[in-house]
């Protein structure tokens, strides 16, 4: 195994990470608008406020990573996704300062405001993510020069939008069960329904998504060919999926929240295996794509990110397990609260 | 018309850099305040301390959450607007910035958490332990950074692989690639001026406290660490930037010739402007005051050296001069401002012991925040300018560096949209830090305190013959304030 396919898997457990640990505050942010009140209002906003900013930090490091180690999927996928890219940011910024400022103001225009804006930034960079991963899937028009030789409307196809949707289902769900976990009383009662509710939408795009992909781009597969031990992640999969209702109706919401994370990261695994060793594919010509050899740093430099990782990574799962049991147990509004 | 893409790309990262630039000097800054702050509540015991660390941690976090929001903008920015330059320095840049994430972000934002939501949560010194963290996270993102903007600046520890639109730099040396000629002189340099920030943000705020009557205990308490601690960093700032001088003379002359208007080697010695008014057409300084051979002595401890002019540059290689000149000539002549007033502060504080009653003092220290902010904002922008037209100095120009896929419309679109979001970012901000700040810190009532804003008061001490010495509030509300009022009233 050499350092480009350690980078490969790497970067899937950041992204993977991110997913997981942003997925269900960002799912939080997809159910809010549908809470009675302000105070409910609030807890939904505290049971993330301590956790979500650490959770970004994934997907900065994601990018900070794929900078390092492969600089050319980095520029190619960043300036051709411009527009998109534009807008995700624009909406996690105002996911951060949504939080932040809401509850400065005892105002109820105020307060309405950045719920609003907290629910449309939520939705929407989840949204992107998933039409992102989706057009990935598909390929993009890479010219020779390993540039993005297309438009913004190539960007915006039905199969993209209905990953994208996948993303906003999955995420919703994710965010459900953890806030059954921190709340309490009848708020909770509200919020097994939604499990329910988002597990049954997400159970439906998964299959037609799935059905999808493998009718219209039977390439996904091609790897297991060569490694039928990836197999072993399907079923993984399916097992997690299965096991979210099996818990929800046994009453133990943990393990239906570990089970949401491991089907997270099991999908993130598939898309990994549905694009080795390709980080972005051609539609151009497939000599065109960005591989992990074409599009990574010298050796020397993957080497170098390597010790940051294995130095580094162990620490911050260190101090991640530290703050999430300092904020264990149900969401109580005090003096601090947002 | 055909939109500059290089050109509009420059903005957009201007503006959206400077504007992430406002954040993280405070974090910083305030960051280590606050870690002197706590440590004396934990070492005296002193309720008022813990009063003090509580109320500026809420504006830290206010802070700290447009430093999160508007830094994600930068980290990506590479990618989206500076395609050409990110495979060309991905190698050796990116690695910087990976290091940042792993080693500073997860530090700042996990125990960041601990800081702000964590006080009923967890022992006295597991908080203290936290805002330790959060300070030194703050520090080692900028520790990174500015490794990574040094090898822009003077590059490194490093060869070039492949020829024409397939040059890239590839690190061979990743120590020499860290501590490249410049990076030390200027992390210092960053850290002194953020802790500057911090210093006067602190003693800005309690100044208007002072000045209203309110939590008067505890913000002289505040104050006077705030005033030591500016006074040091302040001196120190001078110190740094003179070797910081030294070194860009040697890394890059060009630079400091703009900086210092020196456009012929004609002249021989080189003078250093107090101030004038350079003209880059007539390639000479007008209107000015010169120190003769100061120049030549700032670089060689000799008045009568000669020091490298624009001249001795190809004319596409020179960077502009307007720009750096007067941004370099306002920091500097801001930080020899800073080193007056802290100087002044400390002899009133200890020596007189008169200084909270010196309602004219604290009316500048009131404003002179405002000072830090600028002097921060414009070395950067001497640094980043005097560098051009190169993005990495002397081996990619700025237009080199662009993303070829991106066309000129989009980043245009770009811009309106940053510069639309940033304004009402801003203003929130203001607003919601204004009220934090009018809240106070938490204690036991006071009565009779004034109800002016701090924006207000701002404004009122600066409109001349306000300067009476009574409480008398009717008289000194402006119209503005009358009409806030009334608004309240009416909600
Ligand atoms: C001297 C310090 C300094 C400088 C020059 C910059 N930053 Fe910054 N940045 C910080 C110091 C900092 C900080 C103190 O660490 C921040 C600001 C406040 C905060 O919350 O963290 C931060 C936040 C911050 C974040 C969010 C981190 C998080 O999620 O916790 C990112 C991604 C960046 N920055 C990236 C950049 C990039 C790509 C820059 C260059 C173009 C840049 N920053 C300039
Ligand atoms: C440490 C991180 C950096 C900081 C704090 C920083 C700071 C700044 C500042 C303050 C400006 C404003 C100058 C102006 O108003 O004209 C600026 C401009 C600019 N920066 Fe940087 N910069 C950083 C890194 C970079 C990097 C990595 C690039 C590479 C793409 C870059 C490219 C530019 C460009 C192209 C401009 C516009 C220059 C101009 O106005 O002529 N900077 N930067
Ligand atoms: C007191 C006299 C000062 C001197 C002689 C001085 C000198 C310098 C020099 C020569 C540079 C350019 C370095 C380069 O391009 O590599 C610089 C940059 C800078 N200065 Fe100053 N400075 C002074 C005060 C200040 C103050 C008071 C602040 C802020 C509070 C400040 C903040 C900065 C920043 C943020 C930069 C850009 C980053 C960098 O290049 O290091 N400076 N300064």
């Amino acid at each position: 195994m050499d350092l480009n396919i350690i980078w490969f898997g790497l970067l899937g457990v950041l992204l993977a990470g991110y997913a997981i640990l942003d997925g269900f505050d960002l799912g939080v942010g997809i159910l809010h608008p549908f809470v009675r009140n302000d105070t409910q209002r609030r807890i939904l906003m505290n049971s993330i406020g301590p956790l979500w900013d650490g959770n970004e930090v994934w997907l900065v490091t994601f990018g900070g990573a794929l900078f390092a180690t492969m600089p050319h999927a980095y520029a190619t996928a960043f300036s051709g996704f411009y527009l998109p890219f534009m807008l995700l940011l624009c909406a996690l910024i105002f996911r951060a300062v949504s939080m932040e400022f809401r509850s400065k103001v005892e105002k109820a225009w105020w307060r309405k405001m950045w719920d609003y804006s907290f629910f449309a930034a939520s939705f929407t960079a989840t949204l992107l993510f998933g039409v992102a991963v989706g057009n990935s899937i598909r390929g993009l028009p890479i010219g020779a020069d390993k540039e993005f030789a297309g438009t913004l409307i190539d960007l915006l196809n039905p199969y993209s939008l209905l990953v994208g949707l996948l993303a906003v289902a999955l995420f919703a769900m994710h965010g459900s069960i953890f806030l059954y976990l921190k709340t309490e009383g009848e708020l909770q009662q509200r919020v097994k329904g939604w499990m329910w509710t988002t597990f049954g939408i997400f159970m439906t795009v998964y299959v037609l998504t799935t059905i999808v992909t493998l009718v219209t781009l039977p390439q996904v597969t091609r790897n297991f060919e060569t490694m039928p031990v990836a197999w072993v992640a399907v079923i993984l999969n399916v097992l997690a999926v299965a096991n979210i209702p099996r818990a929800i109706h046994l009453g133990k919401p943990f393990y239906a929240f570990a089970s949401s994370a491991a089907t997270i990261a099991a999908l993130v695994f598939l898309f990994g295996m549905a694009l080795f060793p390709n980080l972005i594919v051609s539609t151009i010509d497939p000599a065109y794509s960005l591989t992990i050899y074409n599009s990574a740093s010298s050796q020397k430099t993957l080497g170098i990110a390597l010790t940051f990782a294995v130095v580094g990574m162990p620490v911050v799962l260190a101090y991640t397990a530290i703050v999430y049991w300092v904020f264990r147990g149900k969401v109580k509004l005090g003096k601090f609260s947002y | 018309m055909e939109l500059d893409v290089t050109f509009l790309s420059r903005l957009q990262f201007a503006l959206t850099v400077m504007f992430h630039y406002i954040f993280p000097p405070l974090s910083i800054g305030l960051g280590a305040l606050l870690v002197f702050m706590e440590g004396t509540y934990l070492r005296t015991g002193d309720k008022q301390y813990e009063q003090i660390t509580r109320f500026f941690t809420k504006l830290f976090a206010v802070n700290f959450a447009l430093g999160v929001a508007t830094g994600i903008v930068m980290e990506f920015q590479f990618g989206t607007n500076w395609a050409t330059y990110s495979r060309f320095v991905g190698d050796v840049f990116g690695s910087a910035l990976a290091a940042e994430g792993i080693f500073a972000f997860f530090l700042e934002s996990g125990f960041l958490a601990v800081l702000v939501f964590g006080w009923d949560r967890v022992s006295p010194r597991m908080h203290f332990f936290s805002t330790i963290m959060v300070s030194l996270g703050s520090i080692f993102s900028a520790i990174w950074i500015v490794v990574a903007n040094s090898w822009q600046q003077t590059p490194a520890g490093f060869h070039i692989v492949g020829e024409g639109v397939n040059a890239r730099a590839e690190i061979t040396d990743f120590w020499a690639m860290v501590f490249n000629p410049s990076s030390i002189d200027r992390l210092v340099h960053v850290i002194l001026g953020s802790f500057i920030l911090g210093a006067f943000f602190v003693m800005s705020i309690c100044a208007y406290y002072i000045l209203k009557k309110r939590h008067l205990a505890i913000a002289k308490k505040a104050f006077t660490i705030a005033l030591v601690f500016g006074a040091v960093v302040s001196v120190a700032e001078l110190v740094s930037g003179h070797f910081q001088a030294r070194t860009v003379s040697e890394t890059q002359p060009a630079k400091l010739a703009a900086f210092e208007g020196h456009f012929k080697s004609s002249e021989g010695v080189a003078d250093m402007w107090l101030f004038g008014i350079p003209d880059e057409g007539e390639e000479r300084v007008k209107y000015g005051i010169r120190i003769p051979g100061g120049l030549s002595f700032l670089v060689h401890n000799d008045f009568g050296k000669p020091v490298t002019a624009l001249d001795s540059f190809p004319k596409e290689d020179r960077p502009p001069v307007v720009i750096p000149f007067y941004m370099y000539h306002l920091m500097v002549g801001l930080g020899l401002f800073f080193i007056a007033l802290t100087l002044v502060g400390l002899y009133f504080r200890f020596v007189a012991k008169t200084i909270f009653e010196k309602r004219w003092l604290l009316r500048i220290f009131v404003f002179a925040v405002l000072g830090a902010y600028a002097a921060n904002q414009a070395g950067w922008v001497a640094a980043e300018v005097g560098r051009q037209p190169w993005v990495v100095y002397g081996l990619l120009r700025t237009s080199e560096g662009v993303s070829k896929a991106v066309v000129g419309e989009q980043v245009l679109a770009s811009i309106i949209m940053f510069s639309f979001i940033y304004a009402l970012l801003f203003l929130v901000w203001v607003f919601v830090m204004n009220s934090k700040i009018q809240h106070g810190p938490e204690e036991a009532s006071e009565a009779g305190v004034s109800e002016l804003g701090f924006i207000e008061t701002a404004a009122e001490a600066s409109v001349p013959g306000t300067h009476s010495m009574t409480l008398e509030r009717d008289s000194e509300i402006t119209e503005a304030a009358r009409e806030l009022r009334s608004d309240e009233e009416e909600e």
